[in-house]
């Protein structure tokens, strides 16, 4: 491996403080299965590393009160197997439970998943569409930034240098809320999404939808939402019909291109068939 | 580039490292400490032959940085069976001819052993779920599974 610097930060001011002293050509690791893949296979070149693994504040996943807190740290296979996080915010345990293998999700982490800011990451159309927020500390103090507005680009964040991202908090659903994510691969496991489709929707009494939020995944340079789709449910009693309607209005907004994993026409047809499925399947979730 | 000195605690065992920071897990077990069962198939975390378990999770130990392992309880093929009593998986693969080649298997022993610790009566599909970050080039999937079946429910 090429070689590079290691610090290891025992708190979050110490990694901010590590940052601002040693400059631009750092970065953060944290579970390393992307960051550590990059650096071997991708021309990524730190200069250094500033390791957060001994950092216990980052470690707390609590989601019984009116809102969820996953420390930046917590592991993809903890987000999948948490009770609160199954059954109020559905879709992140979805999106957490397919990554890579089981070795990955020991390994691999909510923050680094979402701040490597990969278009194919998979908790981040669940934690768009649940609406939530990252927690971000630096020099001059802590800032929010709603995860939808992470991202300017592949790989790319609005995040500065020394800043830290400590946790995402996510609101909590009401009763009548359900979400959903899926994805599709060409290898069922140990592969990285072509489309990923994540959906949130709450139904008032009559089963008539009063919010939608849909995300696609891998279909553009970030992760985006799908505004059109989203309209084209909200008022209406979501059936095969209205849901199917809904994958259409994302299959034209998607802006997918064509690579290894699929062209772009593929990924457009997998957007329309799997919004649809998504939006039916929060839709059971909401009822249940 | 500065060495970093730090503790890994393989098999129960304590070991003073003193090696350069872009070290692996796998290359500093492997390298310096000798213990040669997990194996680096694709460096990248696809393959799972490198497959340890740190404090009793199955992790891809070329993803690790080795002073990232310091502290943590690491557990290797070599460290599986209790003195010369074979683990039960172990003794299930040679039962039922599991091993071709041989690259694979420490990986797959303890993917296999993950899995049952986490349910100890898993289904053949759940199995092959178990085991789907570990590749078998030599593709014998079936008698693996087979082995890892053979001790469920016990």
């Amino acid at each position: 491996m090429r070689r590079f610097d290691y610090y290891r930060a025992s708190s979050v001011d110490e990694a901010i403080s590590l940052l601002g002293e040693h400059g631009e050509g750092g970065m953060l690791l944290s579970g390393g299965t992307d960051v550590l893949v990059q650096i071997k296979e991708a021309g990524l070149n730190p200069v250094y590393v500033v390791s957060l693994n001994g950092i216990e504040e980052l470690r707390e996943l609590s989601g019984s009160g009116d809102g969820l807190h996953i420390g930046a740290r917590v592991l993809m296979h903890e987000v999948a197997a948490n009770d609160d996080v199954v059954q109020r915010y559905s879709a992140l345990a979805d999106g957490a439970g397919v990554v890579g293998s089981r070795q990955t999700r020991n390994l691999a982490t909510i923050g680094g998943n979402i701040v490597n800011a990969a278009p194919s990451a998979d908790t981040s159309p669940p934690m768009v569409v649940l609406g939530g927020v990252a927690h971000v500390a630096g020099s001059g103090g802590t800032r929010e930034v709603a995860v939808e507005n992470l991202w300017t680009g592949p790989r790319q964040t609005v995040l500065e240098h020394t800043e830290v991202v400590t946790h995402f908090t996510v609101p909590a659903p009401p009763s009548n809320a359900g979400s959903y994510y899926e994805r599709h691969t060409p290898r069922q496991i140990m592969d990285i999404a072509a489309v990923g489709t994540g959906v949130y929707v709450e139904l008032d009494g009559d089963g008539i939808c009063t919010t939608a939020r849909i995300a696609l995944g891998a279909v553009a340079p970030t992760v985006m939402r799908a505004p059109q789709a989203e309209a084209a449910l909200v008022g209406k009693a979501i059936d095969v019909e209205s849901a199917a309607a809904a994958g259409t209005a994302a299959s034209a907004e998607a802006k997918p291109i064509s690579d290894q994993r699929g062209s772009d026409e593929f990924r457009r047809h997998l957007v329309e068939v799997m919004t649809t499925r998504s939006i039916l399947a929060a839709t059971e979730r909401a009822q249940g | 580039m500065a060495k970093q000195i730090f503790t890994l605690n393989v098999n129960g065992r304590d070991h003073e490292l003193y090696t350069e920071p872009n070290q692996t897990l796998l290359q500093v077990v492997r390298d310096e400490l000798r213990y040669t069962g997990a194996k680096e198939g694709c460096g990248t975390g696809d393959c799972g032959a490198c497959t340890m378990m740190v404090d009793g999770k199955v992790v891809t130990s070329c993803l690790v940085l080795a002073p990232d392992a310091a502290g943590r309880e690491i557990v290797t093929i070599e460290g599986l069976a209790d003195g010369e009593q074979l683990h039960p998986l172990q003794q299930a693969f040679i039962d039922n001819g599991s091993v071709q080649c041989g690259f694979c298997i420490p990986g797959m022993i303890l993917s296999g052993a993950a899995l049952l610790e986490e349910n100890p009566n898993p289904t053949r599909d759940e199995i092959r779920r178990g085991i789907a970050g570990n590749l078998c080039r030599c593709t014998g999937y079936r008698k693996i599974v087979d082995a890892i079946e053979a001790v469920a429910g016990d």
